[in-house]
C-alpha cells in the first residue's frame, strides 16, 4: 500500500494535475453557486476537457470540480437559502439563519473548515478501509435500504422542533406524494398526471426545492416585511460579521466534524445512498448528541448544525469513490458521470484497478487530499467578499433570486409549465411556512421517494408480497430498531418537557 | 370565533390525501400486473393511507402550541404584484426570449418593491442579464432559446 500511495503522490503532485486540481475546485465553486447546476452537471461540462489528458489527470480534474461544486451549493445555501443539490439541503437549516443574523463570513468558513475536515478524514478513511469497505456495502440489501431511508425520514421529523413531529411528518408524506408523480420506473405507467405531458418524467428536485426553500423564502421576507422583527434581521445584515471562529466554536466543531465524517463517509460508501442521507443524518444524530440548550439552537443557527452537515456531504462524497472504484458501481449520480468518463477512457473500475492501474486508483485519492487543501486556500480569502452578497438591500436581492430560481428552471426545461408549477408549489410552501411546517422533511423525502419505492418493491417481491423481509435480516432489524428508538425518545423527551 | 389555521390545514390535507388515495386507486396496471406483490399503484395506496392517518392525528390531538400570525403586518399586495410579475415572465419566457424578458422582470420587480434609483435599476437588469447569458451561452455553453436576439440578429 506504501508503494501505492507514493506512486499516487508522485502522480498527484506534478505542476500539471496540481494545476488541474485548482482549475477544477474554481470553476467547481462557480458553478455550484448557480442554482440548477450541481456537481453532475459541472462534471458532465468536464468531460470534454478531460478526454485531452492522461486518464489520472482527467480523474484529477472531475474530483477537483466535483468538491468545488459541492462547496459552491454550500454558499448559495448559506447565503441564499438557494441549495442547488440535494446535498447541501441539510446545511441551510443552520447556515442560513446564522446568515441573516450578520455572520455569513463565520457560516462560510464554518463550512469550508469543516468540509475541509470531513474531506480530509473521509480521505483517510478511503485511504486504509477502501478495499475492505467495498465488501461491506454489497452486503446491503434492498430491505436494509428501505429500512434505512424510513430511518433518515423518520429521525428529521424526530429531531423537527419542540411540536413538530406530526407537521414534519406530513410534510414527509407530502414529500413522497411529489416524487410519485410521473412514469413509474417499472411498469412505465403514468401516475398522478391527469394526462399532463409535462409530468410524464415527474417533477424535478431543483424545482421542488427551489420553491419550496429560494422562492418561498423571498416570498416571505416580501410578506412579512412590515413585522418588526423582520425589520430588526435586515439592520443586523449590514454587519456580515468576521470569518473568525472563536474559542467555544472550534470546541464545538472538534467534537462534530470526527462523528460526522465516519458517518458521512459510512453512508457515501453505501451505492445510491449518497450525499444527501449522510448529511441529514449527520445533523439528526449531532442534534440527538448535543445537550439540551444547544439542541434549542438547531434551526437557529448552530454552529453543531452546521458542521455536521457540511461535514458529512464531503465525507460522503469521497466514500463515494469507494463503490465506483473498488466495484465499478456508483454510489452517487455523480460519480456515475465520473465513471462514464473512466470507461470513456478505456479504464474498467473494478477489484483489480489497484493492481493494473495503481497510479489511477492512488492520485485520483491523493488529488482528494490535496484538492481539498486547495479549495481551502482558495475560498477562505473569497469569504468576505463572498458574504457580501447579503448586504444587496432586499429590493435588489429578492428579484435576483426570483431571477434565479426561474433561471435554474428554465435552462433545465425550456417549458412554461415548469415556471408556473414552481410558482405554485412556491406560494403553498409560503402559505405552510407561516404556519411553521417545517420544508427539509418535505425534500429528504421527495430525494428518497423514488428509491424507498425501488427497495420496497424489491424487498415485497422477493418476500411474496410478505412483510417478513423487515424482520428477515440482522441488519434491517437493528436499523428499524435504532428508528423506534428515535421516536420512542422523542416521545420521552417532549412529554418530560411539558410535565416541568 | 377563533379557528385555528393548522387545524384546517390538517383537514385540507386529509382532504388531498384522501383524494390521493382515490387517484392512486384508479392507476391503470397490466392485468398480469393486477395481483402482483408489488405494482404502479401500490406504494402511492400506502402514501395515501399514510397520510390520512398523520393529517388525522394531527386533526384530532390537542394543539398547545397554536402559531398566530398577525394578517394585518403581512405585505399580501405587494407578494401579490411579485407573483404575477413572475406568472408574466414564465408566460413569455419561450415566445419573446430570455434576455428581453428576464431583463424586463428584474427591472419592473425592482420599481415594485420601491426602488427609485433608475440607473441602479437598469444595470442591475440589461447589462446583467447580458453578462449572465454570456456566462450560461458563451461560457458555459447552455443553450438558451432567444427568438427576440435571433430576430435582430445578435444571436444565432
Amino acid at each position: 500500500m506504501i508503494e501505492g500511495i507514493l506512486i499516487g503522490l508522485t502522480t498527484a503532485l506534478t505542476f500539471q494535475n496540481i494545476f488541474m486540481v485548482m482549475i477544477g475546485c474554481f470553476f467547481g465553486t462557480i458553478i455550484g453557486m448557480l442554482p440548477g447546476l450541481g456537481p453532475m452537471t459541472a462534471i458532465a461540462l468536464m468531460i470534454p476537457i478531460t478526454y485531452g489528458f492522461d486518464p489520472a489527470t482527467g480523474l484529477i480534474l472531475m474530483a477537483g470540480v466535483y468538491y468545488g461544486a459541492v462547496f459552491g451549493g454550500s454558499t448559495s445555501s448559506i447565503l441564499l437559502n438557494a441549495p442547488g443539490v440535494p446535498g447541501t439541503v441539510a446545511t441551510s437549516f443552520d447556515g442560513y439563519p446564522m446568515a441573516q443574523q450578520g455572520k455569513a463570513g463565520k457560516a462560510l468558513a464554518i463550512a469550508a473548515w469543516s468540509s475541509f475536515a470531513g474531506g480530509t478524514l473521509s480521505a483517510i478513511y478511503l485511504l486504509f478501509l477502501a478495499p475492505s469497505l467495498s465488501k461491506v456495502s454489497l452486503s446491503f440489501r434492498s430491505p436494509d435500504y428501505f429500512a434505512l431511508m424510513i430511518l433518515g425520514l423518520t429521525a428529521i421529523a424526530a429531531f423537527s422542533s419542540k411540536g413538530q413531529f406530526l407537521k414534519a411528518m406530513m410534510m414527509v408524506v407530502l414529500g413522497l406524494m411529489l416524487a410519485s408523480v410521473g412514469q413509474d420506473s417499472l411498469s412505465d405507467i403514468t401516475r398522478f398526471t391527469f394526462d399532463n405531458m409535462n409530468l410524464t418524467d415527474g417533477i424535478s428536485f431543483v424545482l421542488v426545492v427551489m420553491a419550496t426553500f429560494a422562492m418561498s423564502e423571498a416570498l416571505t421576507i416580501i410578506l412579512k416585511r412590515n413585522d418588526p422583527t423582520a425589520a430588526a434581521k435586515q439592520v443586523s445584515l449590514t454587519e456580515l460579521g468576521s470569518i473568525k471562529i472563536n474559542k467555544e466554536e472550534r470546541g464545538k466543531m472538534y467534537k462534530t466534524i470526527p462523528r460526522s465524517s465516519v458517518i458521512g463517509f459510512l453512508i457515501g460508501v453505501l451505492p445510491g445512498a449518497g450525499a444527501t442521507i449522510a448529511s441529514f443524518l449527520a445533523y439528526g444524530m449531532e442534534r440527538n448528541l448535543v445537550k439540551d440548550d444547544e439542541k434549542e439552537k438547531f434551526g437557529k443557527g448552530s454552529v453543531n448544525g452546521l458542521s455536521a452537515p457540511e461535514t458529512a456531504n464531503n465525507a460522503a462524497c469521497s466514500g463515494s469513490f469507494v463503490p465506483m472504484l473498488t466495484l465499478g458501481i456508483p454510489g452517487s449520480g455523480t460519480t456515475a458521470v465520473m465513471l462514464g468518463a473512466l470507461l470513456g477512457f478505456g479504464i474498467q473500475p473494478g477489484p483489480r484497478l489497484y493492481m493494473t492501474n495503481p497510479e489511477i486508483f492512488w492520485s485520483v485519492i491523493m488529488s482528494m487530499y490535496i484538492g481539498m487543501v486547495i479549495l481551502l486556500i482558495l475560498n477562505l480569502p473569497l469569504i468576505p467578499y463572498i458574504a457580501r452578497i447579503l448586504a444587496v438591500p432586499k429590493n435588489y436581492l429578492i428579484p435576483l433570486i426570483l431571477f434565479f430560481s426561474i433561471t435554474g428552471i428554465y435552462v433545465m426545461s425550456f417549458n412554461n409549465f415548469d415556471i408556473y408549477l414552481m410558482i405554485g408549489i412556491a406560494i403553498v410552501a409560503t402559505f405552510l411556512r407561516l404556519y411553521d411546517f417545517p420544508m427539509p422533511p418535505l425534500i429528504l423525502a421527495f430525494v428518497l421517494g423514488g428509491l424507498m419505492e425501488e427497495n420496497l418493491r424489491r424487498s415485497l417481491l422477493l418476500s411474496n408480497g410478505s412483510w417478513e423481509f423487515l424482520w428477515d435480516r440482522t441488519l434491517t432489524v437493528c436499523i428499524l430498531v435504532t428508528t423506534i428508538l428515535i421516536v420512542l425518545w422523542h416521545i420521552y423527551k417532549t412529554l418530560t418537557k411539558n410535565k416541568s | 370565533m377563533n379557528i385555528n389555521t393548522t387545524k384546517i390545514i390538517s383537514l385540507l390535507f386529509f382532504i388531498f390525501s384522501a383524494f390521493y388515495l382515490y387517484t392512486a386507486y384508479q392507476i391503470q396496471v397490466f392485468a398480469f400486473d393486477e395481483n402482483a406483490p408489488f405494482n404502479a399503484r401500490t406504494f402511492p395506496i400506502y402514501l395515501g393511507y399514510t397520510g390520512l392517518f398523520f393529517s388525522g392525528l394531527k386533526l384530532i390531538l390537542p394543539d398547545p402550541d397554536t402559531i398566530k400570525v398577525e394578517h394585518k403586518t403581512l405585505e399580501y399586495k405587494k407578494t401579490g404584484i411579485l407573483i404575477l410579475i413572475a406568472i408574466i415572465y414564465g408566460a413569455t419566457i419561450l415566445k419573446v426570449g430570455y434576455f428581453l424578458t428576464t431583463s424586463l422582470f428584474l427591472f419592473a420587480s425592482y420599481y415594485f418593491l420601491g426602488e427609485r434609483r433608475w440607473i441602479l435599476m437598469f444595470l442591475l437588469s440589461f447589462p446583467f442579464v447580458a453578462a449572465f447569458m454570456y456566462l450560461l451561452h458563451g461560457v458555459l455553453d447552455i443553450y438558451l432559446r432567444d427568438p427576440f436576439l435571433k430576430s435582430i440578429g445578435v444571436m444565432g
